[in-house]
Parts: C-alpha cells; sequence; structure tokens
C-alpha cells in the first residue's frame, strides 16, 4: 500500500513559514504512514486490530459477568455481604432442593414441547406462505408481529386471556357450549406448564416461520415440478426434497430456538411468576426468586450456572448433528 | 468562575440558618424558613410500592414538591409494584447506587439489615411523640438494638364480605370459626358466589392469609429457639387437611393463581362474595359508587362489611402487613434522607396521608386509633385497631432473615397450594420441612 502525500496542515495561501512548516513537518508524517502502512500489511497486526473491540466487548458483556457468576455461585454472598468461599456448597444445596428439581423437569418439558410446536407449525407456516396468494407480503409481515411485541405486553394480553376469573377464553369456549365449568388454565398445575407452553410456542413460531421460508425459497421448484412429473404426492415432495433441503436451516433455527428458550425468563415470570406451587418456575426464574427476590446471591448463581453444563450438552449435540447433515 | 460574594447581612442570615440547623435541626430549618445549606442542590430519591389507594399516592406526590422547599432539595417520589421492590433493592445494593430510601415491607430489615443505616435517632423520638409504635412493627424493623427503618403505616387485613349475601344463606352475622365459615361459603359457593382468596406466589394476600391461618390451628414454622422447624406437626397437617375441603367445598378455585389485585377486580365484579384483603375494596368502592353494583343493582358500598379471620383451634391470629422507610447504606444523602423521613413522618405530614387513605394504611403509632376520621364510617371501623394484635413471620420464634427467606420463598403458601392441587396433607408438610430445613439448617 503506498503512503499517502501528507496534507496541509495551515491550507490556503502560506507564506514562506507555513512553508517551512511543512517541509519539517511532511518528512515525519511520512514516516508515521509508512510504518503504520507497513504493520497494516502484516495479517496478524490487521486481525489482532480489526478483532481487538470485539474482544473487548466480549470481554466485558459475556467473559467478566460470566467469570463473576461463577465466582459468586463459589461464596456464601447474600444482598449487601460479599460473602467467603465455600467451595461447592451452593450447588449442592440446589441439587438438594425439591423446588429446584421441579425447575429442572419443568425447563426441560418446557423446552421440548416449545421447540417440537414452534417448529411443526413454523414450517407449516413457512409453507403456506411459500405459495402465492394475494397479499402475500402483508400476510407475511404481519405474521412477524407476536416475535416483533415486547413479550412483557403481549403476555400480559395473555395473561388476561388465562384469567381465573376473567378468561376471555373460559367466555367463549363456556358460550359456544363447549365447556360447562370453566378451565383453570394457570391454576392445575399441568394446565399451568402447557399455559406457559402455548405462549412460547406463539411468540416463537413466526422466527421459525421466517427463517424456514427464507430455506424454503432456495429450493428449486424444478425439483419438486420433477417429482411431480415422476408421480411424487405433495407428502412425498415434502419429505423427500424438502426436509433434506431446508434441514441444515432448521437445525440452525434449532439451535438458537432451544438456546433463548431453555433459558426463558420473562414470559413465564410475567405470566405465573413461577406458581401455583412452583409448577411453572424454570431455572433462569427460580434463580431470581433465589438470588434477587430473596438476596442469596451465592445460591441463586448456583441455580443459575446449573443449567449451563446441561445447555452445554444440548448444544454440542445439536452442534455435532448439524456438521453431519451438512458433510453428508 | 468567579466566586460570588455576599456582604454582612447575608452572611449573618445564612450562618444563623446553619447554627439554627445544627442545634435543633428540623424546626429550626422551618423556623428559619429557608433550606439547609448541606442540602442545597440536593437530590433525594425515594422508591414506595403503587398504593392501592391512589389518592394516598397523590397526598405524597404533593408533599413531595412540599419537602423539596423546606428541605432545600429536590425530592424523587418513584412508585413500583410492590412484588417488584425486593428485585429492585437487591439491584441497588448489588451496584451500590440506586434510591436513597426505599419502602421496606414486612421484616424485610433483617434480610437487608447490612444495608440499612441505624435510623434509631429518628424512630424513637417519631414513635414516642405520637403515642409509641405498635410492639409488632418494631419488631419488624429493630434488629438486634437498632432500627434499620422507620415504620411508617401498617395495611390492616380484614375480611370484606357482602353482607346480603351472608344474610342471604342465613349468616347474620361473620362466622366466628373456620368450620362455620366453611359452612357458610359451601352455600354462597352453591348460589355463584364462592369465597375468594389467593394461594399464588404474590406478596400480600397470600401469606396475610395463609400463615394466620396456619397459627390459628396450631401450626408454626419453628419453635420459640427460631431455629428448629416444627411445621411438619398433627396441628399443621389438621390445617392442610382443612384447607384442601374448605378450597373446594367454599373457594373460588381460581385462586391458585391470583396476584394482590385480583380478589379486589373478582369482589368489585360479584363474582366473589368475601375475601380477606386490605380496605381497598371498599375504598374503590367508595370512589366510584356507580361503576361498582350488586347484582340487585344496588351500590357495592352498600354492601360490604368488614370483619376479623375466623377462629381456629388455637384462637383468632392475624397478619397485617406493616410498611417502613429504610435509608440505604450506600446513599450519599444519609444526613438528608433522615431530616426528610422525619419531616413526613411528622403528625402534620402524616395526618393528610392518612385522611387519603381512609383507614386503609393505619398509623404505625398508636396515636391514630383516635383519630376523628374513625368516627365517619363504622364500616371502616374493624381496621382502627387491627394492629393492636398481630404477629410476624418465622412464628413461634423471633422475626429474623430466615423468616424472611421462607416468605420470600413462599413456602407456608406453597404447602396449602400444593395440597389444594392434589398433595397429601402429610406430603404437603413434610415438603414444607424439607425446605424450611434447608433455610434455618
Amino acid at each position: 500500500m503506498a503512503a499517502r502525500e501528507p496534507r496541509s496542515i495551515a491550507g490556503g495561501a502560506g507564506g514562506a513559514a507555513e512553508a517551512a512548516s511543512r517541509l519539517t513537518v511532511a518528512p515525519r508524517a511520512t514516516a508515521r504512514a509508512a510504518w503504520l502502512g507497513q504493520a497494516l500489511e502484516n495479517e496478524r497486526v490487521l486481525g489482532f486490530l480489526l478483532l481487538s473491540p470485539t474482544v473487548v466487548l466480549l470481554g466485558l458483556f459475556i467473559a467478566y459477568p460470566f467469570v463473576k457468576g461463577v465466582w459468586i455461585s463459589l461464596t456464601n454472598a447474600t444482598v449487601g455481604n460479599p460473602g467467603a468461599f465455600v467451595g461447592l456448597h451452593n450447588f449442592e444445596k440446589v441439587f438438594h432442593d425439591s423446588i429446584f428439581r421441579q425447575a429442572t423437569y419443568n425447563t426441560f418439558v418446557y423446552t421440548a414441547l416449545a421447540t417440537v410446536g414452534k417448529l411443526a407449525l413454523g414450517m407449516w407456516l413457512a409453507l403456506l406462505l411459500n405459495r402465492h396468494f394475494r397479499a402475500k407480503r402483508l400476510v407475511r409481515a404481519s405474521m412477524l408481529l407476536p416475535f416483533i411485541i415486547p413479550t412483557v405486553l403481549s403476555t400480559l394480553a395473555w395473561k388476561w386471556m388465562f384469567d381465573p376469573t376473567f378468561s376471555v377464553l373460559n367466555w367463549s369456549l363456556y358460550h359456544a357450549g363447549i365447556i360447562q365449568t370453566r378451565i383453570g388454565w394457570l391454576t392445575d398445575p399441568t394446565m399451568a406448564l402447557m399455559s406457559v407452553v402455548v405462549v412460547n410456542i406463539w411468540r416463537g413460531m413466526p422466527f421459525y416461520a421466517i427463517s424456514l421460508l427464507a430455506g424454503l425459497q432456495t429450493v428449486s421448484p424444478e425439483l419438486h415440478e420433477a417429482a411431480a412429473i415422476d408421480g411424487a404426492n405433495g407428502w412425498q415432495r415434502f419429505w423427500r426434497i424438502t426436509w433434506p433441503l431446508v434441514l441444515p436451516v432448521t437445525m440452525v433455527v434449532t439451535l438458537f430456538s432451544v438456546i433463548q428458550t431453555f433459558a426463558d425468563f420473562q414470559l413465564v415470570y410475567a405470566l405465573t411468576g413461577g406458581g401455583p406451587a412452583n409448577s411453572t418456575h424454570l431455572f433462569a426464574t427460580y434463580a431470581y426468586q433465589v438470588g434477587i427476590v430473596t438476596g442469596l446471591l451465592g445460591e441463586g448463581a448456583a441455580a443459575s450456572l446449573a443449567m449451563f453444563p446441561m445447555l452445554f450438552v444440548i448444544v454440542i449435540i445439536q452442534l455435532w448433528y448439524i456438521r453431519r447433515v451438512e458433510g453428508a | 468562575m468567579a466566586a460570588k460574594r455576599i456582604n454582612r447581612r447575608q452572611f449573618v442570615r445564612i450562618s444563623g440558618a446553619a447554627a439554627a440547623v445544627a442545634g435543633t435541626g428540623l424546626d429550626a430549618i422551618l423556623s428559619a424558613q429557608r433550606a439547609p445549606a448541606y442540602a442545597q442542590g440536593a437530590k433525594l430519591h425515594l422508591t414506595r410500592w403503587v398504593d392501592f389507594v391512589p389518592a394516598g399516592d397523590e397526598v405524597l406526590a404533593k408533599q413531595m414538591v412540599e419537602a423539596g422547599k423546606a428541605l432545600g432539595a429536590e425530592v424523587t417520589l418513584e412508585r413500583i409494584n410492590a412484588n417488584d421492590l425486593q428485585p429492585r433493592i437487591t439491584a441497588a445494593v448489588s451496584s451500590g447506587s440506586g434510591p436513597d430510601i426505599f419502602h421496606m415491607l414486612h421484616n424485610w430489615c433483617y434480610l437487608y439489615e447490612n444495608s440499612l443505616v441505624d435510623v434509631t435517632d429518628i424512630a424513637e423520638p417519631i414513635g414516642k411523640a405520637q403515642g409509641g409504635f405498635y410492639q409488632p412493627v418494631v419488631d419488624a424493623t429493630k434488629v438486634g438494638k437498632a432500627f434499620r427503618a422507620v415504620p411508617h403505616a401498617i395495611v390492616g387485613g380484614q375480611i370484606a364480605y357482602r353482607k346480603s349475601l351472608f344474610a342471604e344463606v342465613g349468616a347474620k352475622e361473620f362466622p366466628k370459626t373456620w368450620q362455620e365459615y366453611r359452612e357458610v361459603g359451601k352455600k354462597l359457593k352453591a348460589k355463584g358466589f364462592p369465597i375468594g382468596q389467593t394461594a399464588g406466589h404474590t406478596f400480600g394476600d397470600a401469606p396475610g392469609f395463609w400463615y394466620p391461618y396456619m397459627w390459628s390451628w396450631g401450626g408454626k414454622e419453628v419453635e420459640k429457639d427460631g431455629k428448629t422447624v416444627a411445621i411438619n406437626s398433627k396441628e399443621t397437617v389438621e390445617s392442610i387437611k382443612f384447607a384442601t375441603a374448605f378450597w373446594k367445598d367454599a373457594c373460588d378455585e381460581g385462586g391458585l393463581a391470583w396476584d394482590d389485585a385480583s380478589n379486589n377486580r373478582a369482589f368489585l365484579s360479584g363474582s366473589i362474595s368475601a375475601t380477606l384483603n386490605g380496605a381497598s375494596i371498599y375504598i374503590e368502592s367508595l370512589r366510584n359508587p356507580d361503576k361498582y353494583k350488586t347484582d340487585k343493582g344496588e351500590q357495592m358500598k352498600t354492601d360490604i362489611l368488614h370483619a376479623g379471620n375466623p377462629a381456629g383451634p388455637k384462637g383468632q391470629f392475624h397478619y397485617h402487613a406493616s410498611f417502613h422507610h429504610g435509608i440505604m447504606s450506600y446513599s450519599k444523602n444519609q444526613k438528608l434522607a433522615k431530616e426528610f423521613i422525619k419531616w413526613l413522618h411528622a403528625k402534620e405530614r402524616f395526618e393528610p396521608w392518612f385522611l387519603a387513605e381512609k383507614g386503609f394504611s393505619v398509623g404505625a403509632t398508636k396515636i391514630w386509633e383516635e383519630h376523628a376520621m374513625w368516627k365517619d364510617d363504622p364500616v371502616m371501623l374493624p381496621y382502627r385497631t387491627a394492629a393492636r394484635a398481630f404477629q410476624l413471620f418465622g412464628f413461634a420464634g423471633p422475626p429474623s432473615a430466615k423468616a424472611s427467606e421462607a416468605y420470600s420463598k413462599y413456602i407456608v403458601v406453597d404447602m396449602y397450594a400444593k395440597a389444594i392441587q392434589g398433595t397429601s396433607a402429610e406430603d404437603a408438610a413434610k415438603w414444607a420441612e424439607g425446605e424450611l430445613k434447608r433455610i434455618y439448617g
């Protein structure tokens, strides 16, 4: 890379003094620019410079909180008390805690059901949106609404719909003659967990649908035409052509979704607060309850970090599978 | 910037005011008719719950402006959902910054002891000047020998009930025992007007109902030593068995998912016939008489009465939520915060707020029992002396951080909620015992 001509500092019509100044500044500036140019020619230096802002940001906002969280989980810190090192005592305590065990079970059920639901409905929606119809763009855009609306806001609307006393769903079902007594959407432990799963599916489905739609649009129509000519029906065309081609995209979308769902917080916090009787507590809501509400920072951090190895294993399996699919 | 010169007269006036402040405190500030020198340009941030009686918050908002003038500081009132107060306190303490004064509820002072300033020097004179604090609020705020917050008010818990509905099923007066309450409730539920009570994760009504209910049967979290877990007792198991039957026979089963506002809405809409609550239901019906009507078209306010909890085998028990103001130790304005609390808790400032609350919040001091306001509305009379007798979480032990932890984790509430959902009474008590042992152990 050629060094650039040094620019005049004063500019305009200069006198003798200005000319002299330019003469003394120019060689030094040229040397500096040349040195910088040479340094940037070095790929290692350039790479380091380009990466450093990202490393700093990741260090500040990801690594530091993570390490700090690990440290707190190894202490008996409470709110207003830095605490002392207690080793793995907090982990031992949470693993013997029945509420934590219930939160673990809930988290796995919640993640599994919500992921399958979002994938199935998201794929179905994507296939529908991939067809040609009037106002296609408007419908596609509107499908994103559940994903765009702030979760707390939409969850409050669901809370109203599931309200034990004033549920519009119960009212509608009752007046349609479908039910005779109220359904305890948020009062029965199983129904409460299913209700939060339903809201999660509603919120997350558009992400799947739009991502899978992008994948579907890369599938050549000629493949479908050729298969149709060979006598393949709709299901066979989907299963033999569409599914294998969108599988890599599907796996990546599922990976993101599993991570988000496993660590979900705000939906459950706003809808049930973990109740009734802890039947909807997830890792994140229980860790919040223990660490932030009750002020047991060490124990709360341990409850929060306990999800890390489990999530790590899930992610590793998924990444391995994605590589296998892509390599096939 | 050039220093501003002051003349001799100004110097004498300012130094006179400062001397008065140093000598006699707030009274001197007010008589000097100018803000104390230390507070010039200072800011004070107070975070409280969103009051169930909006008129109370309106009075407070005005008083913040007056306080600003009196103390020469900018006073900000922030109001948040009561369920969000504890997370805010934890976040503020952990970051070492945030509101100077927090609304402290129940016996949270034990949980946040290290982060609260000793306010004994202002709490004791306030109590003394107003007939003394009720003992339970002293127990809730005095950790060891030091007040960690200044008691401000108590929200009494009484059962609001529909007198016409109770009369229709033959209850001319409110049931005296849980058994009678269940029998009346059974008839009311059959008519479509169940009793409504929360067993959910919510700060006030849930523990406010289930703790005294348990005590009235002889159940307790721990022994007097405050260490030995005693919840898994014959008495507690009996109380759980009765509670599940009571719930099924007499209660709105949606209560498992209710928060503190749900029973207010259910009562005012005419869906339930009774609920343990502060007086906010009645006060709201007074505020909007034509909005809330009975099924017969009459104003709801004319059909509401209040009564204390029914008695169990061991007697009648109550829990009333006490509210305090605590100064955070990270605050840079601790002196100003103390002056502000003295100002706000003084009789002249407390009275307009007390009147706006109409008895929903009563004083933490005894003098307010004698206020003429109580003559205005006999429906509110049960709240007048409610604060005289109640006990705190952690009974039979003393109030403690452990008791606050058990409260924050809803152990007692969830013990009953689990049984209502189908867990056997024995297993529910055993579960609670295990959880409490983890806390107290």
